[in-house]
């Protein structure tokens, strides 16, 4: 038997989803509004799953004291109430689709000491939403939505 | 024949409490804080139970959701709606009450009455912000947890 615990947590940022690398047409193709300058805002939902043996002393996975805390600091204070595309560094080279933003969280939360991370699934909006369970040989497209 | 998924869900009422005897009053809060409180607090937990297989093509169905009804009554509801987690479900005593816990006693509750398809996943969430999922370990038929 296998036992995830997953978590879910709020931000609120907005985004421009806006390539370099394309023409100011082929970006409002490949983007429409999301391409609008002054970029456009969600409250995202991030959901985070870690898997380990349950510690028969506490019956835990892992403290969600920890894991709130880890998050908190590696994900949710950089990210919330922020423009992605200019307060996140990553994401000043990489457009910030939900797919990118939710790879940068996966990256950024496999560190978490206390259990494995298995799985993040990222909500745009109540009607969106991604998945990252890590690399999986697949590449991103940043080209289409 | 395709293989497909269905999921019931029903949701119970109680209340549990987080203290190891072995640790100190201090342990004992520095690890569980208030989820250590003497008198223990309730959640409306919400359990998502999925089982997986193909349709009999008799009656089109995996598993008749009536029966899933029926069991998750029997096993689940009757030993854990209103109750005191701690002191009143037998099989968790020994154990602290965490998702964790409950949810993979529900797992051991449910496979071996699960005849038609298989326990595919047993979701418990504690608040809607915190759940867990428990899997099988992938291997085809029963794990061999019987025990009740």
């Amino acid at each position: 038997m296998k036992l995830h615990l997953t978590r879910r947590y709020n931000f609120a940022a907005s985004h421009r989803l806006h390539s370099p690398a394309l023409t100011e047409d082929e970006n409002w193709r490949a983007y429409g509004k999301c391409n609008n300058p002054y970029g456009h805002g969600h409250n995202y939902v991030l959901e985070v799953a870690v898997s380990g043996p349950v510690d028969p002393a506490t019956g835990m996975i892992a403290n969600l004291a920890d894991l709130d805390s880890f998050v908190e600091r590696v994900v949710i204070e950089p990210f919330d109430r922020v423009y992605l595309n200019e307060d996140v560094a990553a994401f000043r080279e990489r457009v910030p689709t939900t797919e990118n933003v939710c790879i940068e969280i996966y990256e950024r939360l496999r560190g978490f000491p206390h259990a494995k991370l298995e799985r993040v699934r990222l909500e745009e909006t109540s009607l969106n939403s991604f998945e990252y369970t890590g690399d999986s040989g697949m590449q991103p497209r940043e080209e289409q939505r | 024949m395709p293989i497909v998924s269905i999921t019931r869900k029903v949701e119970f009422s109680a209340s549990h409490l987080y203290h190891n005897p072995a640790f100190t009053p201090e342990e004992n809060r520095r690890v569980f804080g208030k989820c250590n409180n003497p008198h223990g607090h309730g959640h409306n937990y919400v359990l998502e139970v999925t089982v997986k297989g193909e349709p009999d093509p008799a009656t089109g169905m995996v598993l008749d959701l009536k029966e899933l009804k029926q069991i998750l009554q029997e096993e689940i509801i009757e030993r854990m709606d209103h109750r005191f987690l701690n002191y009143e479900v037998a099989e968790l005593s020994g154990q602290i009450p965490t998702c964790e816990n409950i949810a993979s006693l529900i797992w051991r509750l449910l496979e071996p009455r699960i005849t038609r398809g298989r326990l595919d996943r047993v979701r418990l969430f504690e608040t809607p912000d915190l759940f867990v999922d428990c899997f099988g370990d992938g291997e085809s038929g029963s794990s061999g947890r019987g025990a009740r």
